[in-house]
């Protein structure tokens, strides 16, 4: 019993200590005091300031922004790279799979620096593109490490079967593969987004300097001084963003589970 | 007359992949050993090297990201190791959704997360400015802790518990059922979770720089200064050094086999 509580009190304290930051700036959001810490009356002020805060708002669609296109442009390129790699031969197979998970284990102010050489090399001007490429980097073997298991998942037969019943291959291809891996397509895009989101090294170096993200944006405004006040009420924002999302996810795994535990019951 | 047929196979799905992979991941290292390893003019220079070695503050550097990494690494497998294994355990009956408020903090951007962490630290007076070392300690277990997690949760969700059941009707007390049957059978998940804080740690930017005021320098504060001066040749260098110890570090954990990047299952 002892033991139960002094588990259940270690678990709570190291989730409150997770919290604490997010929740001082969720707090001091709804009062417009410079620092945290002074409470000058309950306001939304920080709520208005922060949507008529256009430095905010353009860095804000900037994340999103290079978060979808380079999210897209990595789940298609990583998807088509590992069906290639898992019909390839073995020499190729293992080759392609080194030196895909190299920007894994490489730290990030590596990829960065080695792709800002590349560009300063060839003499390439920053611009969408060069961040585009940092950034799918970045996020390529993650969605590639996503699909794998889907792949290795997937019945053999099954594109045989619509090659011999007529399909051509990119129709097979389309209607036969795709369907079927689809989950961890989808689940490889996900994580892509969430990556390049919270990305600041690899932004820092190939962005265009006029190109602000929410990360650029809030390293330059946080190294002279504290978190500028209007941001606290986006923290509060971007958490209840979160919150829901995790619920969804939640709500839709118990969905997901509940189906195959009635199937399974079905076919027994 | 020979005709020349393109016939489809799967494996050509790869191809721009490959090509992606050749000139973004592969040029870019090759260009970075290139740098280290000339002076300004391009030719072949060992002018880096010497420097480095002789320099103290680069030295200083060094031994500071290196301290620090292990420093953190131990911290948050101290903290981590015991959150997971009680969020495993069936035992103690945590719900599951536990597990995913433990990680959904690193949905809020890191960046803004670092800066909160900063702002609560100086206004409760452990601010950088007066204790660099401890408030950029806090900084990197507090970012870290999710990546010490995860790994260790599913390895110990997957552990064989019949073993460990074995284990105590065999006679082992609790305390050498533990140390001689759950920590070995998770040794895969302490090496991953090891493995995901220490390199980042030494090579970080953001946290040293914020949480220290400025005043900790670790290899990315390093080679990000290097970066805003265009002094490719030294940067790159670092770099090196920062890709040899992954080596040497990859070398020491090739036996153990890894569970997955723990960062591939947020989703």
């Amino acid at each position: 019993m002892v033991k139960k509580i002094f588990v259940k009190s270690y678990v709570w304290l190291f989730l409150l200590l997770m919290y604490l930051p997010i929740f001082t700036l969720i707090v001091f959001s709804f009062t417009e005091a410079t620092n945290v810490g002074d409470w000058t009356g309950f306001s939304f002020g920080l709520y208005a300031k922060l949507f008529k805060d256009q430095e905010t708002m353009v860095a804000l669609s900037n994340t999103v922004l290079i978060a979808v296109v380079s999210a897209v442009v990595s789940t298609i390129l990583g998807t088509l790279g590992a069906i290639g790699i898992f019909y390839s031969k073995k020499r190729a197979k293992n080759a392609l799979e080194l030196v895909g998970q190299i920007p894994v284990v490489n730290p990030e102010i590596v990829i960065a620096l080695s792709l800002t050489i590349l560009f300063v090399f060839l003499g390439i001007r920053f611009n969408f593109l060069t961040l585009l490429i940092g950034h799918v980097v970045l996020t390529l073997p993650f969605v590639v490490l996503s699909v794998r298991p889907k792949l290795m998942q997937m019945d053999p037969n099954i594109y045989e079967a619509a090659l011999d019943l007529g399909a051509s291959p990119i129709y097979a291809l389309r209607k036969v593969i795709v369907p079927e891996i689809l989950p961890g397509i989808f689940s490889g895009f996900l994580l892509a987004i969430t990556l390049s989101l919270d990305d600041f090294i690899i932004t820092a170096f190939t962005r265009n300097n006029s190109f602000q993200t929410l990360s650029t944006l809030v390293q330059t405004k946080i190294k002279k001084g504290p978190i500028p006040s209007q941001l606290r009420a986006l923290t509060t924002i971007i958490f209840l963003l979160a919150l829901v999302v995790v619920i969804v996810t939640n709500l839709n795994l118990r969905r997901q589970s509940a189906k195959i535990r009635r199937q399974q019951k079905n076919e027994v | 007359m020979s005709k020349l047929s393109f016939r489809f196979s799967r494996k050509y799905l790869a191809i721009p992949y490959a090509v992606f992979l050749l000139c973004f991941i592969i040029v870019p290292l090759l260009l970075i050993i290139y740098y280290a390893f000339t002076n300004g003019g391009g030719e072949f220079s060992l002018n880096n090297l010497n420097k480095f070695f002789t320099d103290p503050t680069k030295l200083n550097v060094l031994f500071v990201s290196l301290l620090i990494g292990f420093m953190n690494t131990a911290i948050c497998l101290i903290i981590g190791y015991p959150l997971a294994y009680f969020l495993a355990s069936k035992r103690y009956n945590i719900n599951k959704i536990m597990v995913l408020l433990f990680i959904m903090p690193m949905w809020i951007n890191f960046v803004l997360r670092t800066g909160a962490t900063r702002d609560l630290l100086v206004w409760i007076g452990l601010g950088g400015g007066h204790y660099p070392i401890l408030a950029t300690m806090i900084g990197m277990a507090y970012n870290y802790l999710p990546f010490v997690i995860l790994p260790l949760y599913t390895t110990m969700l997957k552990m064989d518990q019949s073993l460990i059941e074995a284990a105590s009707d065999l006679g082992a007390t609790p305390k050498q059922v533990f140390f001689k049957t759950v920590v070995p059978l998770s040794s895969p998940g302490i090496v991953s979770a090891a493995t995901m804080v220490f390199m980042p740690t030494m090579s970080s930017y953001v946290i040293s720089d914020v949480l220290s005021e400025g005043q900790i320098i670790l290899f990315g504060n390093s080679i990000y200064l290097n970066f805003s001066q265009g002094q490719w040749n030294d940067g790159s260098f670092m770099a090196f050094v920062l890709l040899v110890i992954i080596l040497v570090s990859m070398l020491f954990t090739k036996n153990v086999k890894k569970d997955e990047d723990a960062r591939g299952s947020i989703w």
